[in-house]
């Protein structure tokens, strides 16, 4: 190492090398070059960060591909069924998407979604108070639309969209939404 | 020969690199966040626009990484 490097080296306590304690003497580092080395590696750390981010936004857009396919139509009960026990579990639109059908009285009927948009816990129908609610962090939705009313879920339950063909109730679609 | 840029100079340069950096890292993870919000509510509208936004950023990000490099390189 040369003079010069020394000279231009700064210490925490701003006393020249001289003054230095003995370990300081033996051992001498160039403070700001290390915090320049820190820095530039935190940066490096940062830009890795920053592609790991890039490529989960891509991730997000490759599944949303996969998923904005054309739903089937699916018999999933009959209205005789749905009159005498007023909720129906059925699978839609795979074998591993639990849905409740709820008859609601009147001609209404809604079904949807059993997975809790907060950490998909299964919900569970309160028909005397007109909510859906999930035992694992109390959450509470609405009945008539899905809504949460309470707990930590955000975003409403997912509705599934039914149809009518004489008796039979048919599950044609799913609707997502963030509010 | 005598480089172009001072120590302290160099060094106040790549501090504000660092906090540009830093910045873009927290407007990529504001976007992944709410982009992926979106998408679990059925709206994919957003999705592609924010993951070029985010492939801009890191694009930005690895330009300044590149000039950070350069720069100590000559100080």
């Amino acid at each position: 190492m040369n003079g010069d490097h020394a000279d231009r080296r700064d210490y925490p306590n701003r006393r020249p090398l001289e003054m230095q304690p003995q370990w300081v003497r033996d051992f001498p580092t160039d403070v700001p070059d290390d915090e320049l080395v820190a820095r530039r590696a935190f940066v490096r750390f940062l830009v890795l960060t920053s592609g790991a981010f890039a490529t989960g936004q891509c991730w997000i857009g490759l599944m949303g591909r996969e998923v904005s396919g054309p739903q089937p139509r699916q018999r999933v009960a009959t209205l005789a069924e749905l009159r005498v026990r007023r909720i129906l579990e059925f699978r839609y639109p795979t074998a591993d998407d639990p849905c409740l059908l709820i008859d609601l009285g009147g001609d209404r009927i809604v079904a949807y979604s059993q997975k809790c948009p907060h950490l998909a816990c299964a919900v569970i129908p309160d028909l005397d108070r007109h909510e859906l609610i999930c035992p694992c962090h109390n959450g509470h939705f609405e009945i008539e639309a899905g809504r949460p009313i309470a707990g930590p879920a955000r975003r409403p339950l997912p509705r599934i969209q039914i149809e009518l063909d004489g008796d039979a109730v048919f599950a044609t679609g799913v609707e997502l939404s963030t509010t | 020969m005598k480089p172009l840029l001072t120590r302290s100079q160099s060094a106040a340069i790549s501090t504000g690199v660092f906090w540009f950096v830093f910045l873009l890292v927290v407007l990529q993870l504001w976007l992944l966040t709410a982009t992926m919000n979106a998408h679990m509510g059925g709206d994919q509208s957003v999705v592609w626009p924010a993951a070029a936004a985010s492939v801009a950023c890191l694009a930005v990000n690895l330009w300044l990484l590149r000039r950070l490099q350069h720069l100590e390189g000559d100080g």
